[in-house]
This record gives C-alpha cells, structure tokens and sequence, in this order.
C-alpha cells in the first residue's frame, strides 16, 4: 500500500489469479454465517472478499447474507462490513466511497486506496434499490462495487418473488393453484444488460456465477482495479427457493449457463466480452434445453409442455434475435432493415 | 497613515462580519466554517436554499466537500450516514414529503449513533399542496432519538448550527440533530447577522473523531448485525442514555458557545420574552415568536401581564426547567404550529408533551391548549388576543376546558 499524504483517486491495482492454484489462501469472511446447507451466495461472499484483499469495506443491504449471514457476536467478516437499508446498495457504496474520498482529500486521513464493495440480492437491487444503484454508477468519481447476488426470490423472508424471479416460479407469492397455473407472468429483468446500457460512464459490468469461481473473483478484481462505480450481477442457485438437493448448488450453476438462460459475459468501456460456456454458445455450440435445469427444480414441478416451450421460445429469442446476443434486448438491425424495405 | 501590521491583521480576522443573510443562507455559513466533509441535496422547498447556497460556496472556493445531489431523500440521507461512519463531518436536509421520503433512513440513523446534522424548513405535509410552515414534518422522528430544535432567526441558525456539531459529534452523544426552521419565514427572510471568523469556530469545534467506531480497514469492525432480542433492548436503552447525556453537553455547548463568540443564550432550551412576572404565559415554537412578542408588548401597554416562552429544544425535552418557568404562570397557552389528530384532547404535540410534563408538578396552571398558522397562515395579533383572553379566563376561574382551540380557522 501507498504511503502518500496527497490524495490519489487511485485504486488498488489487483492482477487477475491465473489458475486457481494461484489464488491467495487468505480468508476474510470465515465462520460465523447461519446460512443454508449448499448456499451459493455465501460462497459469493466469500469469493468476493477473497477477491478484493483485506484493505476493503463491505456494505451488505437487507437480506439472506445480512439476516441469515451476520448476527450479533458472530460475524463471519474480518474486514470491516456495514448493513445499509434494503434499497440502499447504490448510496451505501457512494457515501462510503465520498467519505473517504473527502477526508484523504482533505488530508484528515492517510490517503490509500481502499476498496468499496455494496452488496443486495435480487429483491434489494433490481426491485427497491434500482434507483440508488442507477444513480450510484453515474457518479464516476467515486470508486466502488455494487454486486447483486440474485439467489432469484426474497428467499430470507420467505422466497416471496422479485423483479428477478424466472417466469412461472413457485414461490410463496406464486404459488401454482387448480385454477391458475402460473401466477408470475413476468420475464426476469435483463439486470447487467440494463446497467452496462443505461450507463455509458460506468466502466465495468459482468456476470458471473460462483460454479466458475476464479473467473469470477477474477471480474471482481477488474471491476475494482478499473476505478469509478462498477456492478457485477451474480447468479445464486439457492436450494431452499429452488427446491432441489443442497448437492447440486454448482451443477445448476453451470446448467443455468449451459441453457443459455444466464450468460457470462464482461462490459468493459462498452466493449461486450463473453465467457466460457457463454462464449462457446456464442461461437456456435448449441445450448443445452432449458427443460434439463428447469426439470431439477421443485419451483417449476408444475410446468406443463407448454411452459416449457414458452420458457424456451424467450431464451431461444435473446440469442437468436437480440442484438447483442442475451445482452441487449433489442432486436437485430438487419431484421429491423427487412422488416422496414418490406413495409 | 495606518499601517496594517501582521498583529492587526491577526487582530480583524477575529472580528465577527455582518451579513444581510437568509436564515438558510446563515446555515450555509456555519457550514463552511465548520469545514463540512460531506454533503448531499435534493430538491425540495422551503429548505433547500440552504442547499443552493452550499452549491456556491463549493463552487466559489470557500468551502471544499463532497457535493453530491441524490436522486431521491432516502438516497440522500443513506449517503450521508454512511459517510459519517468513515469518519466524515456530514450534512442533510429536507422539507415535508421529502422528511417523509426519507423516513427509514432517518429512523436508522440514531442506534448507528451517526452524528448527522440536518436542517428541516418546516413545511406542511402534502396533500393537499403546500409551500407552508408546520411542524409535524420534522416532530414525527421525535420518539426515535433525533435530537430536535427550533430557531427563530437566522443569527440563531447560524449559531445553532456550530453547537449542534458540537453536541452530536460529542463522543457521550453520538446522536443526529435536526435544526428546525420554519419554512418562507425564516429560510427565505433575511437579516442583518453576525458571521464569526473560522478562527474562533475552530476554538469552539473540535474535529469529528469516531474513534472505535470508525469503520475503515485498520478498525475492522461490523456494524448493525442482526441482533434480534438477544440484544435490541440494550441498544435501545443505550440510545436513550446517549439522549440523556446530551442534556449536559448542550448546556456545555452553549456556555462555551458564549465564551467563545460572547453571545447566545444564558438558558440553551427556551427564550423567556416578559415571562419573569406573567400572569399567563403563552408558548410556541419557532418564528411564531414574532406574533406574539409584538401582541405581548401590545397587551403589556394596556396592562396585561402576559409572556412568552419560545421552546427551542424539543428533543431532549427541557422538561424540569420547563415546568419551572410554567407552573409559577396563572394559566399557559400552548400554540401548537402542528396537529395530531386523536389525540388527547385533540391538541397538538406540544401541548400534550407539556400536559405530561406538568402532571408530577405541585403546581399544575389551567392550560389551554391552541392550533393556529398551520399551511403557514399567517398568525394574527387578533389570533393572540383572543388566546390570551381565554388563558385570563382560565387564570381567573383557575380550570381550562380541556378543548383544543382553533384560531385563524373559517367555519
């Protein structure tokens, strides 16, 4: 670390692990946590902070990895960590990182790059606290991480659903009936799509799923080292939501991927990155049918064929129509150009 | 010729300047001279022409912070209560709705003994629409350990403003302070006021220090785990001894504040206006103060024996000095410039604060209870007439009616 009295807007410059026998062995979310057997997002947490080293300060809003994560005489956290509000991811982030950005400035405090990262789940980051997050990563003079882990329900007060739970779930919002099958009609938001699009001075957004965890801890360390405000959505497989064996967290992970239903990819300065499977897809390789993830899931026992062909037909639409496959949402130019010369 | 020597110099920094300011403007200057680190706007009349001022002292060099404008209250009350967790001086604000806006963030900020200070301008709650003065915007955090206040001019803003970093930040208290001013009437009025010299404020204000408290990566602490009720009683309990305690650091405050810049108030929680020998004793809160001062004077002159008591803090409560000043009075009326609709009696807050107040007192005063300027209508001299004339009525029968009173009101 930088020894200077001048302020720097510097961050900390965290080169990419390269294999996972190269990550540093150093823990700073340990024991403590009374989350569920085969909680994925718990492993995101752990990932994360792993990823950002200890000169780092976490800001948790509402949900399961501040209720069912931290409590009282028992925080799993070695690095110094903050609840904020339900909706208050984005001005946790912001206000942290002018806090001390005003008091190194001011030389009330020895200036050093220090890590912000603000975390919320589905529920407080696409639904209540997509405004504070929206402002958060216009103002590019502060320099923080929003991530978004989306275990895809409020699964700590009861898997009730959000903005980003999949068409059709079971939850207890959505419970499937005799008289209507599928109470949540809604498609899921197209989070990192959303905010790479709607923020062209925003540096950094990915996805990343913890089934791939060193390129996951990998954007983390991008979404720090680049500067400004960065976000990076996660997706969470989560067994009591989901309904399926706590064993099979990370195979669902892949699938979810392996169906194209959640894609890998990286924008970066406006420049789309895909990875992995996501990359292999896009390359050409066929993508699994949804119906071997969704089939292993208790949340869509329900399902009939036709649900199954409608959940296919919309994943099958963001890479065949898109135009940035499953990134951004609107429809190709070259359809757009035949459908106009035809008119 | 006159010559400037360096002495000279040191000597005219240390004199007070005189501004023509508005009472939001006044805060503003208190601002920049307790070298405010953090500060976050959003728009909202009547109280954000202090926010408007900041933004040109930012601008124009005099003060530097981080200047942020929020897109919401509640954004921009998270904002700065996280930036005071890391050690920043920070500073707040709404009005109305916008109070309300924020309302979660607000009732979190006290058991995180954030020292946020905020300057509420009064205004009527929607619906309907009104730019207006009331006080309930600010008095619904009154049970949840906002250390509350009024002011009345904008040389008290100013000055109310350095004690109240002064008590917050105070590492017994620890506890965010609002700074009421009534909305148009006060932070849109200007007056002729006394701007101190940076050199004695920083005698007067220490710096912010969290200590244990702060959370940065040498002090890796967590804050605000889940504590359920292993535990939320006792921080309950801690955040209502922290309000306790702050009793002694305001009077601390105040008489440093009057040693320091030779002026203030002897008594931190209530202007006494010809109360000394009162036969009734009217209260309010805030710049109602001028209404009834000028009626009072009025009254005096035909000899009636009529004062005021203009309650300055509301949270903490001055409740024994309070009942001192008031049960030697004949009967008091209260001016409530706020309403609660149900409750006992239908009065306002602080009528029924200060009927609690009183009911352990030897000696209780008939006490009558009014409602009057809501929307910020304006209060007649007529209006404290006819107030006064029934607090006589009850001196003289020695009962009240136990009804709340409407005044200025068609019917």
């Amino acid at each position: 670390m930088a020894e200077t009295t001048t302020f720097t807007n510097a961050t900390q410059i965290l080169e990419p692990f390269r294999g996972v026998k190269r990550v540093t062995i150093e823990e700073y979310f340990t024991s403590g946590h009374r989350t569920c057997q085969g909680c994925e997002s718990a492993l995101v947490m752990k990932l994360m902070v792993k990823a950002s080293g200890p000169r780092t300060i976490v800001l948790g809003s509402t949900g399961c990895m501040y209720v069912a994560n931290t409590t009282y005489y028992t925080t799993p956290w070695v690095v110094p960590w903050m609840h904020t509000q339900l909706g208050s991811s984005g001005s946790a982030a912001l206000g942290t990182a002018a806090g001390l950005k005003a008091l190194m400035r001011k030389g009330k405090m020895k200036s050093e790059s220090i890590n912000v990262i603000a975390f919320c789940g589905d529920g407080g980051g696409a639904d209540m606290g997509l405004g504070a997050i929206s402002a958060t990563l216009t103002h590019k003079e502060y320099n923080s991480l929003i991530l978004l882990y989306d275990n895809e329900s409020y699964a700590n007060t009861d898997i009730q659903l959000s903005g980003l739970t999949p068409f059709g779930a079971n939850t207890t919002f959505s419970p499937p009936g005799k008289a209507i099958r599928n109470i949540h009609t809604r498609w899921k938001k197209n989070m990192a799509g959303l905010m790479a699009a709607g923020h062209p001075e925003c540096r950094y957004v990915a996805t990343v799923c913890a089934s791939y965890a060193v390129e996951m801890m990998n954007k983390v360390r991008r979404a720090l080292t680049i500067g400004g405000p960065t976000f990076i959505h996660s997706l969470d497989p989560c067994p009591k939501g989901w309904d399926y064996d706590p064993m099979l967290s990370h195979e669902l992970g892949e699938l979810a991927i392996e169906t194209g239903i959640f894609p890998l990819y990286e924008v970066e300065d406006g420049q789309v990155k895909y990875y992995g499977k996501t990359k292999a897809i896009v390359e050409g390789r066929a993508r699994k049918p949804v119906r071997e993830y969704l089939l292993k899931q208790g949340r869509f026992a329900h399902f009939v064929e036709e649900d199954l062909a409608y959940f296919q037909a919309k994943v099958d639409e963001m890479w065949d129509k898109w135009e940035i496959p499953a990134v951004v949402p609107f429809r190709r130019l070259d359809a757009t150009r035949t459908a106009l010369s035809a008119r | 010729m006159a010559v400037v020597t360096p002495a000279a110099r040191a000597a005219s920094s240390e004199e007070d300047k005189e501004l023509l300011i508005s009472g939001s403007e006044a805060v503003a200057e208190a601002l920049a001279l307790a070298d405010l680190d953090v500060v976050t706007a959003y728009p909202i009349r009547p109280y954000d022409t202090v926010m408007q001022a900041i933004a040109k002292k930012i601008s124009g060099g005099q003060l530097v912070a981080e200047y942020i404008v929020a897109e919401g209250e509640h954004s921009q009350f998270e904002i700065v209560k996280h930036a005071s967790t890391v050690g920043a001086r920070v500073f707040c604000g709404s009005s109305g709705v916008g109070w309300m806006y924020a309302m979660e963030c607000l009732v979190v900020t006290p058991p995180l003994r954030v020292p946020m200070v905020c300057l509420v301008g009064n205004r009527a709650l929607d619906d309907p629409g009104a730019f207006g003065v009331e006080h309930n915007d600010a008095l619904v955090v009154r049970d949840v350990g906002w250390m509350l206040c009024w002011v009345d001019t904008a040389q008290e803003a100013l000055d109310t403003t350095l004690i109240a970093y002064r008590v917050a930040e105070d590492r017994r208290v620890f506890l965010p302070l609002a700074i009421s001013a009534d909305g148009a009437f006060l932070t849109h009025s200007q007056a002729l006021t006394m701007v101190p010299p940076k050199s004695k404020v920083d005698r007067f204000l220490p710096r912010y220090d969290r200590g244990d408290l702060l959370l940065h990566p040498d002090n890796p602490i967590t804050v605000a785990p889940q504590a359920n009720e292993d535990w939320v009683i006792e921080i309950r309990r801690q955040n209502n001894e922290a309000m306790g305690r702050a009793v002694t650091v305001i009077e601390e405050a105040y008489a440093d504040f009057r040693r320091v810049f030779g002026r203030g108030p002897e008594n931190p929680w209530f202007e006494e206006y010809m109360a000394d020998d009162a036969d009734v004793i009217l209260v309010g809160m805030g710049t109602i103060s001028l209404s009834l001062k000028v009626a009072i004077r009025e009254m005096r002159a035909k000899g009636k024996k009529v004062g005021l008591v203009r309650l300055r803090w509301f949270r903490p409560f001055p409740t024994e000095k309070l009942v001192a000043a008031l049960s030697r009075a004949k009967a008091i009326g209260i001016i409530d410039r706020d309403y609660s609709f149900g409750s006992p009696f239908g009065s306002g807050v602080v009528a029924n604060e200060i009927r609690a107040a009183l009911y352990n007192s030897e000696r209780r005063p008939p006490l009558v209870s009014f409602i009057c300027g809501l929307g910020g209508r304006e209060v007649t001299l007529e209006d404290v007439y006819k107030a006064a004339d029934m607090c006589f009525a009850a001196a003289a029968s020695g009962k009240s009616d136990s009804k709340t009173h409407w005044l200025g009101v068609r019917e």
